[in-house]
């Protein structure tokens, strides 16, 4: 088993472009769900849609949530909340960006790290420079 | 006088109806400081509540509250998905096993819509959003009903307070949600949930004095 990663963006071709990205780092171990998108096509979060792709990946090692913005947090929230309580304790929102968040945490994920690893590895992601100044 | 089931679904009614009634506006709120959708998400979330009253009617005030909270967080798409669904949700629970509410019952009500905010958006008084309106209208409320007022009375107390903290909103620099990356830019311009909040309360004043006669 290894700590399952769901996506979340306002939109969905976001949300499945960095899936399709973080999935090219590891293979079938890491279950990885994209969720973007509100209703009638608009950009927007939903909370029931994140909740059923938490529990498409849902294991043992629980599931880290990588998040866009705004609402995105707040939707994520909402869907913790309304998983049992027994899956409510593994599953938690990342503080990290998302693209080099996901990309790390699916890397972290495939090599068995624990949920709190996985997460510590993703945020640290976010403060690597890409460029020498 | 008490706040019966007749009538929070004469006030949810009404305030389906004023959302529609301002989408335009409320969304124009939303474009300069956000990403103007709040009139178009808010409008789509209480249309899908005026479908599903029909079905619920027949329930408590808190399944009927309960469920206006989970059709907004299934149906909304923005911010004001999770934090008015949680807002429903919260009144819901304070409203439970109660037939009709008493002063100090509505009081209980909208303080814990009130907390739902915060415990949802982290946000604090003064940070340009919903709370600016939820926070002093819940206050005065309070006071109104501390002091004896009636329902009527204390409601009118709420619903002044409301409109004020949505117009304090205009100077503030947003430091939640989508208005706060605009930063300073975000200054001089009135919060789009503050505006939608205020007219949920005077919506609910509206209900009530109706039955009042
Ligand atoms: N953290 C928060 N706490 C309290 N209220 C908030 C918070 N974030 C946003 N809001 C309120 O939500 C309103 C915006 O609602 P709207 O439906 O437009 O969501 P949005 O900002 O477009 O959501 P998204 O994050 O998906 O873009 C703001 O005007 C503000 O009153
Ligand atoms: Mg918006």
């Amino acid at each position: 088993m290894a700590v399952g990663i769901v996506v979340v963006s306002h939109s969905a071709r976001l949300a499945d472009g960095v899936k399709e990205l973080a999935g090219q780092m590891a293979g079938a171990e890491v279950k990885i769900a994209a969720t973007g998108g509100g209703p009638d096509d608009t950009l927007g979060t939903n909370a029931v849609q994140i909740e059923a792709a938490i529990n498409r990946v849902y294991g043992d090692d629980g599931v880290l949530i990588l998040v866009d913005l705004g609402s995105a947090v707040l939707s994520a929230e909402v869907a913790v909340e309304s998983l049992p309580p027994e899956r409510q304790e593994h599953v938690l929102i990342s503080n990290a960006p998302l693209v080099e968040g996901a990309v790390v945490a699916t890397v972290e994920a495939s090599i068995g790290a624990s949920l709190l690893n996985v997460e510590a590895a993703a945020v640290r992601a976010g403060s690597m420079p890409k460029v020498e100044r | 006088m008490v706040l019966t089931k007749d009538v929070v679904l004469t006030w949810l009614e009404t305030f389906a109806r004023d959302v529609e009634e301002n989408r335009a506006y409320l969304t124009e709120l939303d474009g300069a400081i956000g990403d103007n959708d709040h009139g178009t998400n808010l409008d789509r979330g209480f249309r899908a509540v005026l479908n599903s009253l029909p079905d619920e009617r027949d329930k408590p005030i808190d399944g009927v509250l309960k469920a206006v909270g989970m059709t907004l967080i299934k149906t909304v798409g923005g911010a004001a998905g999770p934090l008015y669904g949680t807002v429903f949700l919260r009144m819901a629970s304070a409203a439970a096993g109660k037939e009709a509410l008493s002063e100090a019952d509505v009081g209980a009500m909208l303080a814990a819509g009130t907390k739902g905010i915060v415990d949802r958006g982290k946000a604090e008084v003064g940070d340009k959003t919903m709370l600016d309106t939820w926070a002093p209208a819940v206050d005065a409320f309070q006071e109104a009903e501390a002091s004896g007022e009636d329902l009527l009375a204390a409601l009118q107390a709420a619903a002044g307070a409301a409109e004020e903290g949505m117009k304090s909103t205009i100077p503030l620099v947003a430091r939640k949600g989508r208005a706060s990356y605009l930063g300073e830019r975000s200054a001089g311009h009135q919060d789009p949930g503050a505006t939608s909040s205020y007219l949920l309360f005077k919506d609910l004043l509206s209900a009530v004095e109706g039955t009042a006669g």
